[in-house]
């Protein structure tokens, strides 16, 4: 495969928000391919389906002094609502599947736009058609 | 497209699943028409002893019915035809040796784990 080439990439993602540096470097990988204009695909798996998870909110931080708007929380929600529009401002596309299963068991049915409903053979699906599948599992 | 699942990390919340989710989810997924085999490995081969029991978790009158059944969740993959590898040398250094474990799993040698790798076109380490 060629560099120029387009590629279509599948991420399994497993993690919950806020507690692993596993979810950022994921994000970031997303990042470089969105920008790529990758056509990609990820699967949230478990506590990943919190991840775009629409009623996350921000707080003030009062250990760091801040109110909520000097604080800025970041919230993955908004990251998976920047790559979905980075991929397609770059003419590719994020295909965001969460495992159904997992939203009901967590009651996470409020994905922000852009995130649907999957199941484990929309991951068969997504690994048959991308050139490689990244899984990053919870530990 | 056959790909080699690699379970290395056992009973994460397995309680509250009420199976592991990466062989639930290779069940799954083979319904789905998927062809996958799975590799046990590290404190995972313990998935293949056949008289696990997690029966009897209680929080005051809650009463767990459906716990785990781990060793049934591995042999129903087998009898979906997925190959279970088991690492031989994670066997005996957990000293699995002396106990029941369910029917039809391959043991495999760390050594020989390059060579099966490249039986697959991806390889998902979980």
């Amino acid at each position: 495969m060629s560099m120029s080439s387009k590629s279509t990439l599948t991420v399994v993602l497993m993690d919950a928000p806020f507690e692993s540096a596993r979810t950022t470097t994921a994000m970031r990988l997303l990042d470089i391919a969105a920008r790529r204009g990758y056509d990609i695909n990820v699967f949230a798996y478990e506590g990943a389906v919190y991840l775009p998870f629409a009623r996350q909110t921000q707080h003030p931080n009062a250990v760091h002094g801040h109110d909520t708007a000097e604080e800025n929380h970041p919230l993955p929600k908004d990251w998976v609502t920047a790559l979905i529009a980075a991929a397609e401002r770059n003419g590719g596309s994020i295909d965001w599947a969460n495992c159904g299963l997992c939203v009901d068991e967590r009651g996470a049915d409020e994905a922000v736009e852009g995130v649907r409903r999957g199941t484990p053979a929309d991951l068969v699906d997504f690994a048959a058609r991308s050139d490689n599948t990244l899984v990053i599992p919870t530990s | 497209m056959k790909v080699l699942q690699i379970i290395n990390t056992a009973y994460r919340a397995t309680i509250e699943e009420q199976d592991d989710t990466v062989v639930w989810l290779t069940h799954a997924m083979t319904g789905a028409g998927g062809d996958f085999d799975v590799l046990l490995a590290g404190n995972a081969v313990n998935y293949t002893v056949e008289r696990q029991d997690a029966a009897g978790l209680s929080f005051g009158d809650w009463r767990q019915t459906q716990p785990p059944r781990l060793g049934h969740d591995v042999a129903g993959l087998i009898g979906k035809h997925v190959r279970v590898y088991v690492v031989d040398e994670d066997v005996r250094e957990i000293g699995l040796t002396a106990v029941t474990q369910v029917d039809g799993f391959t043991r495999i040698a760390r050594a020989e784990l390059a060579d099966l790798f490249d039986h697959y076109d991806q390889i998902w380490r979980w």
